[in-house]
């Protein structure tokens, strides 16, 4: 069964004829063809696959594309500014403090992790440790990434006040 | 890692849905947050014929304030939702303990209230915190609307008295005890995942510090959530401390029989269960002393 569908990503619409069973991934991946978005385990455990519908992180390998119809999407490629531009804050804190080896699960940590970091809630490492529960890292052992989020959410503090 | 072709219908009101429903029967599937449904049309193990998205039936995403003091759930309600809710977890703090140990917080974001009810995983802590507070359970086909108390709703694993033909459209929950102090405490491998056993606990005490009333269900203790009447009688009327809560916890295990696999044996995941419901109980009770005080 297929469908015409009119997808929002990152402020672009993009419009394609789906299958119905076609998972939001593959539409972001194959279709808007926007591979910063990665697949692991494909049944919702790793959270690689982490994008923000409507500002919410939300995995995108256990919802249907057509789903998405109607929602404003956000993938990792809307942080920096450009393929050569300046890092978004966050994923300039990542790069300080080596919060990443491989770089599969990041852009589902940086998805995951930026609503929460621009909320400008006071965090601590338990409550990063908390919203990051459902990203699974095989190379880094978290520590790192744990300071990367707090150091980008200290620096949004002071550039606050 | 692909869901298998189906026919996708996305009705906007819940009358599209029974009709779907009744038309399809058992070759249709509701699709709520898909959290559970997705990955199982991923892995294949489910090949439904037909899904039915609810979506983008908004009359079921709603929290409302009932006159007897409890909640009612709309069952597209997302778990975050109700978490995030004032009204959700005042009037029931056990759902707030429990909604904290469901899944993470992607995962919550999209995962429905109605959608964990419905799925009845036995190792769910929705399920489990509806027993406990005696929650009732709307269904409704084109026949019409069934109230099923929560302890009647759950058959076994991954099963409910519901039949093709109906949709889960609320979950009442009654007013707490005045003055109670809740629960809800799990063993996980890792945090976020389901659990090997657990416990929930609704304690209220007298002024005495004697336990006025006590409700405990227990996960993972067999293949659907379990009340411990027995447990809960051998309480009431006593202070709940070390001894008390241990002796409780060893009568709510006594008689079950929980799963064995290769995360743990039946005897194994009774110990746990056990030792769930001691914390539990110590907890409820604690945090009942903090209210009274
Ligand atoms: C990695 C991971 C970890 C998880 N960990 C936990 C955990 O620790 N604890 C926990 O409780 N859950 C856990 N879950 C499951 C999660 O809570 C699901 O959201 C929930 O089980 C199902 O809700 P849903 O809205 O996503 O339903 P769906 O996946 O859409 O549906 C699940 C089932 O219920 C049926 N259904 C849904 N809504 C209705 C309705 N209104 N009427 C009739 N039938 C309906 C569907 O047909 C389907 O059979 C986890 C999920 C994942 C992916
Ligand atoms: S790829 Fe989506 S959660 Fe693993
Ligand atoms: S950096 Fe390799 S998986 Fe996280």
């Amino acid at each position: 069964m297929k469908q015409e569908v009119s997808i929002s990503i990152n402020g672009t619409v993009y419009e394609r004829t789906i299958d119905v069973r076609m998972l939001l991934s593959d539409f972001i991946r194959h279709e808007a063809r926007l591979t910063g978005t990665h697949v692991g385990c494909e049944h919702g455990v790793c959270g690689a696959c982490t994008v923000q519908l409507d500002g919410e992180p939300v995995r995108s390998c256990i919802m249907l594309a057509i789903q998405a119809e109607g929602h404003e999407l956000r993938t990792v490629e809307s942080l920096a500014n450009g393929v050569d531009g300046e890092l978004h804050p966050l994923q300039q804190a990542f790069h300080e403090t080596h919060a990443l080896q491989c770089g599969y699960c990041t852009a589902g940590i940086l998805m995951s992790i930026e609503p929460l970091v621009e909320s400008g809630e006071p965090l601590d490492e338990e409550r990063v440790r908390e919203a990051l529960s459902g990203n699974l890292c095989r190379c880094t052992g978290y520590q790192q990434i744990v300071e990367a989020v707090l150091l980008a959410a200290a620096r949004r503090a002071e550039a606050v006040e | 890692m692909k869901p298998p072709p189906f026919e996708l219908h996305r009705p906007t009101s819940v009358e599209e849905v029974l009709s779907l429903l009744a038309e399809h029967g058992d070759d249709a599937k509701v699709l709520a947050g898909g959290q559970s449904l997705i990955p199982l049309l991923n892995f294949r193990l489910a090949r439904p014929e037909v899904l039915v998205d609810i979506n983008r039936v908004t009359e079921l995403d709603r929290i409302s304030a009932s006159p007897d003091g409890g909640i009612s759930i709309g069952a597209l309600t997302r778990q975050a939702a109700v978490e995030a809710s004032e009204l959700a977890v005042t009037r029931n703090p056990l759902l707030g303990d429990a909604l904290r140990l469901v899944a993470h917080p992607q995962i919550r974001n999209r995962g429905t209230f109605g959608g964990s009810v419905a799925h009845a995983d036995p190792a769910a802590e929705l399920p489990v915190a509806i027993v406990a507070t005696d929650a009732t359970v709307s269904v409704r086909s084109r026949g019409g609307e069934r109230r099923i108390p929560a302890g009647e709703f759950f058959v076994s694993h991954l099963t409910t008295v519901m039949a093709d033909d109906e949709l889960l459209v609320s979950v009442d929950l009654p007013a707490v005890p005045e003055r109670c102090g809740t629960a809800f405490e799990e063993f996980a491998r890792r945090s976020g995942d389901y659990a090997l056993g657990g416990a929930a606990a609704v304690v209220a005490l007298r002024s005495d510090g004697s336990c006025a009333s006590a409700a405990l269900a227990l996960l993972g203790a067999g293949d659907v959530p379990i009340r411990a009447r027995e447990a809960e009688s051998a309480v009431v009327g006593r202070p709940i401390d070390a001894a008390s809560a241990a002796e409780a916890a060893r009568q709510a295990v006594r008689d079950t029989s929980p799963i064995s696999n290769m995360h743990g044996d039946a005897d194994y995941r009774r110990r746990v269960v056990e030792a769930m419901v001691e914390r539990a109980l110590l907890k409820a009770a604690g945090r009942a002393e903090a209210r009274s005080s």
